[in-house]
This record gives C-alpha cells, sequence and structure tokens, in this order.
C-alpha cells in the first residue's frame, strides 16, 4: 500500500463542496480525481467513498444533482453546488481555518523553552 | 433545521426503491467507465484499466452498501424488518402466541379496568375550582369522628372562623314533588346560599343562589340538576323562572346545575335548594343536622384550619354547656369525604389486578424462554453469520414488544368491555351516591396507564431471553448448540425458569390468600346477626303532606287506616312501621338522661326510631324482657319506651330496666317509662358498631313520614302494586318511594356492595393466578422430565422401581411449591395489613384461611406435577436410550 495518508474523516464534504464551487458542475469521478489532483497526489482515496458523502450533502440541501451527458458521450450523473452549499462551504472553510490555525500555534517550536 | 431535513428524507428513503437502487448502479457504473476510459488513454491495456479502475473503486458493494446505509436510516429500517420477521414467527408458532397474547390480555384487560375506576374515583380532579383547597368541616364527639354540625353552631363556625374564605353547609333530604301525574318523593339537598359558590361551580343556564336568598322570609327557588332538567322538563331552555310545587310549596326554578356536576356527600339530590332555618331543629344548638364544606384561604393548611375550628369549638362550649358539652371540631380533605370510603377497595382490587398482570407476564417471559431455548440453534447460526449481541437482543425486544402491543390491544378491547360489565354490577343506589363513578370513560390517563404498562411488559420480554443470550449463547456456547442441539442445555433455562415458576407460586398465594380473607369477611359481613328475619319482608316509604298530618291525632288516623287497609290485602300476613329502617345508618339520635341517676350535662347518644304497635313482631326481633308496644300506646296514656339489649347493657347493668324512667336532655317531654327491652336489632349498616337505641311508639311521637314494612308470604316485588294502590286509595297525595324487599336492601347495601365487589373480583384474579401458576410449574417440570428422558431410561434400566421415578419428580416439584408457597405466605402476611382496612370481623392474619389456601395451592401443584412425574415413570428404557 501507499503512504498517502487517507482523507481525513469529516474533512470529504468540504473537499467536495470546495471542488464544485471552483470547478462548477461535476460528477463523482471528476471530483474524486480532483481532489486527488488538487492535493498534488499527495492525498489517495477509495472512489467508492465519494458516493454516500454526496448522498449525505445532496439529502442536506447543499447540492443538487441531474443526468447529463459526459465528455464521451456516456450518460452521468452531475452534481453541482446549491446557495444554501455555498453558504454551508464558507462558514466550513472558516471554521477548519480557525482549527488549523490553533493547531499550527500549538506544533510551533517552542519560544520561549530556548 | 438541515438535521430534520436529512432525517426526514433519510426516513422517506426506509420504504424500499427500486429506482433508488437502480441509479445508484448506474452512477457508479458510469462514473467506472469514466475512469477506465482515462486508464486507457493513460496507456494500460483494457484488462489492465478495468482493474485498476476497480481496485481504486474499492469494490462496487461495499460502495453501495454505504449508500444505502447513508440513504436510509439502518436503524428503522432493521426495526422495520425485525417486526416483520417477529410478526412471521408469532404467527408461525399460532399456540404460542393465542396462549401468550390471551395471558397477556387478561393482565392487562383486568388492570385497565380497574385503573379506569381508580381514575375515576380517585385521580380525576373534582369538578370543582381548585378542588384540593376544599374541606369537609364536622363536629366531632366522642366516637363519631364526622358528625353533623347544628345550625347555630354553623352560623357561629362561619362567623368566628379565620380559616375559611367561606364555610357552607349542606343538608340531603327527601322531598314531595307535586305535577299533574299527583305527588312522589324526589332527593334534593338544602344548601345555604354561598354553597355553589365555594365550590366554584355556576348554573350552565340561570343563576345561583343569591346571598339571602336562604333567609326565612325569601321567596321559595329551586335549582335543578342537568339530568332533572333533562329527564323531568325535557332541557326545555324557558325552564327558568317557571313554578313548581316542590314540598307541598310553589318554587321558582332559577337555574340548571352543569352537566358533570356532582356532589357525592348529598348524592343522590335531584333538587338543590336553599337551606331555610324552618324546621325545629335548626332552631335548637343541640339539634345536629348539618355538614359543613369550606374553601381553605390561601395559606391555610388543613391542620391549621383544624386547630381554628377546635378552638371555636371550645368557644361554644363554654358559652353553651347544656348543649356544646363535648362537641369538638373536626377538617377533612373533600377528596377524603368524597372517595375516602371506596379508596381502599380500589386500591385493593387495583393490587390484585397488578398481581395478575404480573404473574401473567410472567408466565408468558417463561414460554419466551422455553421458545429461546428452542431457537437457540437459529440464535446460534445468526450469532456466528455475524449478528452481534445487540442485534440479537434487539430481535428478541422486537418480538416482546410485538407480543405486548398484540395482547395490550387486545386486553384493551376487553376492558372496554369490562368496564360496562362492571359499572353494571354496581347497584343503582350505590351509583347515585357515588356519582363521580358515572363519568367511567377509557381518557388520556387511562390510555397511558395501559401504555405504560405494556412497556413495563415489552421490557421485561426483552430483557429476558437477552439475558439467556448474553450469558451463553453468545460466548461460544455457539459449537455446543449447534452440534449438540437442545440437549445439554436445557439446565440453565430450568434454573430461570423455575425462579420465575416461584414467583408465580408465591403471587398466586398473596392473592389467594387475600381472596380466602376477603371472602370470609364477606361471608361473616352477610352473616352478621342482625337479630330479624329479612326474608319475606317488603319495605317502602310514605311521605304525606305535612299540613295534613302535621298534628299528632291526624297522623295517629292516617297511621291506622294505612295500617287496617293494608293488613286485609291478600298475602299480607303482619304489619308495622318504622321512621328509620334497620340496616341503613346509625344516623337519628338523640341524647337521653335516666331518672333517679346522676347527671352531669353528659351526652348519652342513642339512636331513636318511631316505631307502630306490631313493627317488632312482623320483623321478629326477639322480645328480652318486658313488652312491646301495642296500638293503645298513645297521647292518652304516659309516655313509654323500649330499648334495645345493648342500652341495657350500658346504663342499667346488673339492673332490671323496666319499669325505669328515661327522658331527652332537651326537650321538654315528660320521662318515658321503659316497657321493654328488645334484642339488638341491626340499625346501623352491616359493617357498623352495634349501639344502643331507643324505640317510641308512633303514636305518643308522630310524624308525616313513616317506612311501612309487611311480612308476605308470597313473593315482595308482587306485593308492591298493591300497597302502593292501597297507600293511594287512602290519600293520593302521599308519595310512596324506595318499594324493595328488605332482603334486597341488606343486599345492595353499601358494604355488602363493597364486601362483595372486594371478595368476587379479588377471588377471580386469584383464581386466575392459580391457573396460571399452576400451568407454569407444569410447563417446567414437564419441560424437566422431556430434558431427562435418557437419563430417566438409563435409570429404570439399571433398575430403578417406577414409584422411585415418580419421586424423584414429584419431588423436584415439590421443593419449587415448597419454596414459592412458602414465600407467598411470608407475602401475605406482610400485605395481610394493606387489606385490614376492608376486612370485616377477620384478623389480617388468619390462620385458618393462610393454611387453607396454601392446602388448595399445594394441592393444584401436586395435580400439575403428577402428570409429567407419570410421564417420566413410564419411560420405556429401550426407547428412550434408542431415541438419541
Amino acid at each position: 500500500m501507499s503512504n498517502k495518508p487517507d482523507v481525513w474523516q469529516g474533512t470529504l464534504a468540504l473537499m467536495i463542496l470546495r471542488t464544485l464551487d471552483t470547478m462548477g458542475s461535476m460528477h463523482g469521478y471528476g471530483i474524486a480525481r480532483r481532489i486527488e489532483q488538487t492535493s498534488g497526489d499527495r492525498l489517495s482515496m477509495n472512489y467508492g467513498t465519494i458516493y454516500p458523502a454526496l448522498i449525505k450533502l445532496e439529502q442536506e440541501g447543499s447540492i443538487v444533482s441531474h443526468w447529463a451527458a459526459s465528455d464521451n458521450n456516456r450518460r452521468a450523473k452531475y452534481y453541482r453546488l446549491t446557495a444554501a452549499g455555498r453558504r454551508q462551504l464558507q462558514r466550513e472553510a472558516r471554521v477548519w481555518e480557525e482549527k488549523t490555525a490553533i493547531l499550527a500555534q500549538f506544533l510551533k517550536p517552542s519560544e520561549e523553552s530556548a | 433545521m438541515k438535521q430534520l431535513r436529512t432525517w426526514l428524507r433519510r426516513l422517506c428513503g426506509t420504504v424500499p426503491n427500486s429506482r433508488r437502487e437502480r441509479e445508484l448502479a448506474e452512477e457508479i457504473e458510469a462514473n467506472l467507465e469514466l475512469h477506465i476510459a482515462d486508464n486507457l488513454r493513460s496507456g494500460m491495456t483494457p484488462d489492465e484499466a478495468r482493474r485498476a479502475a476497480l481496485v481504486k473503486l474499492g469494490g462496487i458493494e461495499a460502495s453501495k452498501e454505504a449508500c444505502r446505509e447513508q440513504s436510509t436510516l439502518p436503524f428503522v429500517e432493521n426495526v422495520v424488518l425485525d417486526a416483520r420477521f417477529a410478526l412471521r414467527q408469532l404467527r408461525k408458532n399460532p399456540g404460542f402466541t393465542c396462549t401468550a397474547m390471551l395471558m397477556l390480555g387478561a393482565g392487562i384487560c383486568a388492570s385497565v379496568a380497574i385503573f379506569t375506576f381508580v381514575d375515576a374515583a380517585l385521580v380525576k380532579p373534582l369538578p370543582y375550582r381548585d378542588p384540593l383547597r376544599l374541606v369537609g368541616v364536622y363536629e366531632l364527639h366522642g366516637e363519631c369522628l364526622t358528625c353533623n354540625l347544628s345550625y347555630l353552631d354553623y352560623l357561629d363556625w362561619k362567623k368566628l372562623n379565620t380559616v375559611f374564605t367561606d364555610l357552607e353547609a349542606y343538608q340531603h333530604n327527601g322531598f314531595r314533588l307535586t305535577t299533574s301525574a299527583g305527588t312522589q318523593m324526589v332527593t334534593g339537598t338544602r344548601v345555604s346560599a354561598g354553597f355553589l359558590r365555594v365550590l366554584g361551580v355556576s348554573p350552565i343556564l340561570g343563576r345561583d343562589f343569591s346571598v339571602g336568598e336562604d333567609a326565612l322570609n325569601a321567596p321559595h327557588t329551586v335549582l335543578l340538576t342537568y339530568g332533572t332538567w333533562q329527564n323531568r322538563y325535557g332541557g326545555r331552555q324557558d325552564i327558568v323562572g317557571q313554578t313548581i310545587v316542590f314540598d307541598d310549596v310553589l318554587s321558582t326554578v332559577i337555574g340548571v346545575l352543569p352537566r358533570d356536576f356532582h356532589f357525592a356527600p348529598a348524592e343522590p339530590a335531584e333538587f338543590w335548594i336553599p337551606l331555610r332555618p324552618e324546621n325545629g331543629c335548626e332552631k335548637r344548638r343541640s339539634c345536629h343536622n348539618l355538614y359543613g364544606v369550606a374553601r381553605l384561604k390561601d395559606g391555610v393548611t388543613a391542620r391549621l384550619a383544624l386547630a381554628n375550628t377546635q378552638l371555636i369549638a371550645r368557644q361554644l362550649e363554654l358559652q353553651f354547656p347544656e348543649s356544646n358539652r363535648d362537641q369538638g371540631a373536626n377538617v377533612a380533605a373533600l377528596t377524603d369525604v368524597i372517595a375516602g370510603r371506596i379508596r381502599p377497595l380500589l386500591l385493593i382490587l387495583l393490587g390484585g389486578a397488578g398481581l395478575l398482570l404480573l404473574i401473567s407476564c410472567v408466565n408468558v417471559a417463561n414460554l419466551l424462554l422455553v421458545r429461546a431455548e428452542a431457537r437457540r440453534r437459529e440464535v446460534a447460526v445468526r450469532g456466528a453469520l455475524g449478528a452481534s449481541p445487540a442485534r440479537l437482543a434487539r430481535q428478541f425486544a422486537t418480538e416482546g414488544f410485538s407480543l405486548v402491543v398484540a395482547g395490550g390491544g387486545f386486553g384493551l378491547v376487553g376492558s372496554f368491555w369490562a368496564i360496562q360489565l362492571l359499572s353494571k354490577l354496581i347497584p343503582p343506589d350505590m351509583l347515585a351516591r357515588m356519582p363521580y363513578l358515572l363519568s367511567l370513560n377509557l381518557n388520556g390517563r387511562v390510555l397511558a396507564f395501559a401504555v405504560a404498562i405494556s412497556l413495563l411488559a415489552a421490557v421485561l420480554f426483552s430483557i429476558i431471553p437477552s439475558l439467556r443470550l448474553s450469558r451463553d449463547a453468545m460466548l461460544g456456547a455457539t459449537h455446543g448448540a449447534v452440534s449438540c442441539g437442545n440437549r445439554t442445555v436445557g439446565t440453565s433455562w430450568q434454573r430461570l425458569g423455575s425462579k420465575l415458576v416461584i414467583i408465580e407460586l408465591a403471587t398466586a398465594m398473596a392473592l389467594l390468600a387475600g381472596a380466602g380473607l376477603l371472602a370470609k369477611s364477606f361471608y361473616r359481613l352477610m352473616h352478621v346477626d342482625l337479630a330479624f328475619q329479612p326474608n319475606h319482608l317488603a319495605t317502602l316509604e310514605l311521605d304525606g303532606p305535612l299540613e295534613r298530618y302535621g298534628k299528632d291525632e291526624q297522623a295517629v288516623a292516617w297511621l291506622r287506616r294505612t295500617l287496617s287497609r293494608v293488613a286485609g290485602l291478600p298475602g299480607v300476613k303482619s304489619l308495622g312501621t318504622t321512621t328509620v329502617l334497620p340496616v341503613s345508618c346509625n344516623c337519628n339520635t338523640a341524647w337521653i338522661r335516666f331518672a333517679g341517676k346522676p347527671f352531669h350535662g353528659e351526652h348519652n347518644d342513642v339512636l331513636e326510631r318511631e316505631v307502630s304497635a306490631g313493627y317488632f313482631e312482623t320483623i321478629r326481633a326477639p322480645l328480652i324482657r318486658g313488652r312491646f308496644f301495642t296500638d293503645r300506646d298513645d297521647r292518652t296514656k304516659p309516655p313509654v319506651v323500649v330499648i334495645n339489649q345493648a342500652l341495657a347493657d350500658a346504663y342499667y347493668p346488673g339492673e332490671d330496666p323496666i319499669g325505669q324512667k328515661i327522658s331527652f336532655v332537651t326537650r321538654g317531654e315528660k320521662p318515658m317509662e321503659i316497657v321493654g327491652v328488645v334484642g339488638n336489632l341491626r340499625e346501623g349498616g352491616l359493617d357498623e358498631p352495634m349501639r344502643a337505641a331507643i324505640y317510641l311508639p308512633f303514636n305518643q311521637s308522630t310524624d308525616a313520614y313513616f317506612n311501612l314494612v309487611v311480612r308476605t308470604a308470597q313473593s315482595e316485588d308482587a306485593l308492591f302494586p298493591m300497597l302502593t294502590a292501597a297507600i293511594h286509595e287512602i290519600d293520593p297525595d302521599v308519595a310512596v318511594t324506595r318499594e324493595i324487599s328488605m332482603d334486597d336492601r341488606i343486599q345492595t347495601s353499601i358494604p355488602a356492595c363493597m364486601h362483595r365487589s372486594a371478595a368476587w373480583l379479588v377471588g377471580g384474579f386469584a383464581a386466575l393466578a392459580l391457573v396460571l401458576s399452576v400451568i407454569g410449574l407444569y410447563g417446567v417440570i414437564s419441560y424437566s422430565v422431556s430434558q431427562r428422558t435418557r437419563e430417566i431410561g438409563v435409570r429404570i434400566a439399571l433398575g430403578a422401581q417406577r414409584p422411585a421415578v415418580y419421586g424423584m419428580i414429584l419431588r423436584e416439584a415439590g421443593r419449587l411449591s415448597a419454596v414459592g408457597i412458602t414465600a407467598g405466605i411470608g407475602c401475605s402476611l406482610a400485605s395481610a395489613t394493606l387489606i385490614q382496612k376492608m376486612l370485616f370481623s377477620t384478623p389480617p392474619r388468619d390462620f385458618s384461611t393462610l393454611a387453607s389456601v396454601a392446602l388448595l395451592l399445594a394441592a393444584a401443584s401436586l395435580l400439575a406435577s403428577f402428570v409429567p412425574a407419570r410421564r417420566a415413570a413410564s419411560v420405556d428404557p429401550a426407547q428412550a436410550l434408542r431415541a438419541e
């Protein structure tokens, strides 16, 4: 197995929302690929895990889906962000930034002990 | 909001949906194809491309399963599945299902039906404003804790107290109602003008009595109950303002009371009229005929109110030593006044029904255990296939719950029917005096109770099989269960099962003991010494117009004509009259003093009845000494009196009372000479203590009211129309009422009804409990025998004699019964004091009852274990050994 870290619990939804925000309408495979690419291929995920996350977001009303023809002329299910999803993205992004900032503060090399 | 939306959509998802499944498969497939196409573009061979894409996807089925879990509520979905499985299981086993449902249904039905009565009498708030602030107010004298107030005392208490916002008085009575159809006797209550205001009740039509409307010079007015308005006046809106002839006086109807209004202490009462101090009694401070009802001021407790009224009573005692000597005060919560009498009965019945429910639950639990045993293989297999203990426990819980829902529904329907039946069994007289029992219905509280006991049962049924599961089925017993089937595992069930049987036997014993005590008490009550012969006695009440029979000579002439006219009717053997019939109440008392004995104003309170010549002979009361009255004992002769044995014993111990004289303390009448001593006629209710009594000749102490008592050779009921016709021939304006035989009167009296219902209902519960517990014992023993067939076969093959096998099985059963019965005796001894209030001349720890009940239960248990023992003894060793 590769040593790439898995997608952390709870962050997948945020990544999906962000991906759809920048890319507009996308299908599940595209979203998964895009997430890996955005991480600079540092993240690895089972593409299967994207589907329950998509269903959950759809149930929450953050995204909506429709069937459309794909690049290679196959029918695929496309997802796009709703207004509520955009608000959720902004909210969660802010929360996440705050969390990482706090954690970064903790993990900074200590100055006092020197 | 978002959570709710998600939850709702997931809930919708629990409904199976093939379209969603198809779409999901299509989506995954489409995305897979896109991935493969990408892989091909990056130079992989088609096979590699497909495999790599599948690996990256992480398994199609796992993804789908994860999606399914996300799109539904797995918990709800499992419950639905479990319920369907449970119903299938129950349907597959109709014998078990029916038995369990019947047992549960019976327990729930009994509990809910009894609780409906408890609710109506004890839980449902009284139809008054803030009913818990209301109290009954009484005078207290000697053993009489809730004695009447006299009118003058009432006025003083009302004026002097500092604890009540209002104190009002009432007196229940019979009245004459004259209509175009004639005169009849009706029930009514006289109340002081503020009575309804203190209760916080206002008429639905017309107005309440206004202040001062209970004064002597106020115009006569009357309020109707809702029932009277409907039944007598057709619910006419214009009834208010009309006049009726009530008690021979024109009175104006001023209003109609609410439909749900009742006031049990003064019921039955069709008419409510102001309490005008117009009769002689209300002019004397020593004549007590009223009860008080009051509302406590804010912040005042009943205890404080009692202290205050006691203080007033003491003041009055000093002020009026002649009339108020030893007259104390008592204050009781109105809820106690209204339902206090029936409370012990209802609580006992509720307890009995509860125990029955317990036994039926335990029995069903036992059945479930046996089933759990039979399903060990299934459980083990499901466990091996990955079902978690929690998941299996949930399956059993669902089954228990389904069973309870079915049994509970069954019981609820049954209780609806049982309530109808039970309320039909209450005699109308008793119902009229307990009007709160008229509004029985399955209301929210009753349904909540039904749901609560069902939930308890469901929890019990879920826990018991799960207990077994957690103990061994899950902990590596799988291989044993699968390979050995049912052979080795019976013992642990038996341990739990026999504990349950012990609980059942103990409960049955306690119920049987209670039923035995109540039955004995009922028997003693119905066989209490009446000192007269009640059979073949017809009784009825006559009430004549006062202006026609108010004078002595008028009343005597009326009585003589009535007696001689009725005596000529066919079938009449003898007859007499009394102002108060026997077996009614220890009421109508008078204070007497004894000529020639020291007197310090003490209140020698004795019962007083006015009886005609021939009365004692008619009811066949025993003459102890002297003579009874004759028709010649009238105003022209010196006054005479007959006393009962109790009075002779109390006041003339070791003396001959004949020829002695007694007189009333507060009435200025000539002393009366004692001419006879009669046996202790039971004047009060069957359960009331015997009291001293004096009997005056009607001809010397007349009234426009009396009860006719006729001894007849034929049926009493056939006589009543002739009696009424004869009385109306003499005077059509005489109201005749309460035509009833003395036997019926005794049978339907409140103590008889209460003890009868206690004895029969608890008896019924106990009988069911006996059957259920014996079935439970039978189940355990026969299961044990079926488990040990092989062992018994070996024993017999090795030379064990049949009697020894019998003995072995019976010993096992005997041990269980002995433990159960002993525990039961302990329980009954402990609980006996709880039913003490309902016991009449029966000690709560009655040895003979306990012993006979224990014997009965032991015999039933022996019988139940004899059948399996016989089967064990007839085991054919060859077959038993070959069978495995």
